[in-house]
């Protein structure tokens, strides 16, 4: 059986699937931004798909911008993080309700 | 089924598996361990589609970089024992079920689009060899037509070196008081 461009594609919505369940379901913050993690790798695995299917180095060359992205991401989510359990001791998502009428 | 099958769905099976746990898990640590193992996954599956250098950022940033980070922050933050039992949100059941909706239609377009992703570029064999100067595609092109969405990156990487400094250091007037 030949792995084709839609095996990837199909692959990559798993993914896509167990980190938007990561995303919604879970309280603590830092699982909810590995799930992030997860859905900006399924996106990288759809660019590289293509990026092999059509034999063109610009998928690879956007997968890095992604990981860029995915990088400052991190860095930035987990500063939040840290500025906000000093304000509020928690890391649990329900818990915060600052914008919450 | 050849060796690249085999390889894709043993890929495969690795990063769905470690992508559950690491949404399941209950110790936040386990979830970064297992994290770990999605994105060596999905490194295995950039070297599968010949993009090398993409699988050597892959391990080097996400797991060199990410993930310590992840880690550092895991150490910085304690736990309570209430977390423990509680991981899953009150909404938990209507967050999978419009998951699964969105499952759905997407799988739906791939399916039903999926004879259309047969490129005719594949069915071009190769040249051999033609794999081993990957990187220096990637930085040709990254230095030529991508020059300028490269310096932004930059620039976002500096912004996002600063934001998180500031926002992570403790101010003199919360100290004093």
């Amino acid at each position: 059986m030949e792995v084709t461009t839609a095996h990837y594609l199909v692959l990559s919505t798993l993914l896509l699937f167990i980190g938007t369940v990561g995303i919604l379901t879970r309280r603590n913050i830092i699982v909810i931004l590995m799930s992030v993690e997860l859905i900006l790798n399924a996106v990288n695995i759809n660019l590289i798909a293509f990026s092999s299917a059509l034999q063109q180095i610009h998928g690879q060359v956007f997968s890095i911008f992604v990981i860029t992205d995915a990088a400052a991401e991190a860095a930035v989510g987990l500063g939040i993080l840290i500025a906000l359990f000093r304000n509020k001791e928690t890391i649990h998502a329900d818990e915060i309700d600052l914008l919450r009428w | 089924m050849s060796i690249d099958s085999i390889l894709f769905y043993l890929f495969a099976v690795i990063i769905l598996g470690s992508a559950i746990m690491t949404i399941t898990r209950r110790n936040v640590v386990h979830s970064a361990i297992w994290l770990i193992g999605a994105l060596v996954g999905v490194a295995g599956l950039y070297l599968l589609q010949g993009a090398e250098f993409l699988a050597g950022v892959q391990i080097i940033v996400y797991i060199g970089g990410i993930t310590v980070l992840f880690l550092f922050v895991i150490m910085l933050v304690p736990v309570r024992e209430e977390a423990l039992t509680h991981r899953f949100s009150s909404q938990k059941w209507i967050a999978v079920f419009c998951s699964v909706v969105v499952l759905v239609i997407l799988m739906a377009f791939v399916v039903h689009g999926g004879g259309s992703l047969e490129f005719p570029t594949r069915e071009a064999p190769l040249e051999p060899g033609s794999l081993t100067k990957n990187s220096e595609e990637v930085g040709y092109v990254l230095f030529s037509e991508y020059l300028l969405p490269f310096e932004l990156a930059s620039i976002l990487l500096l912004v996002a070196i600063i934001g998180a400094v500031v926002m992570s250091k403790t101010r003199k007037s919360e100290t004093e008081s």
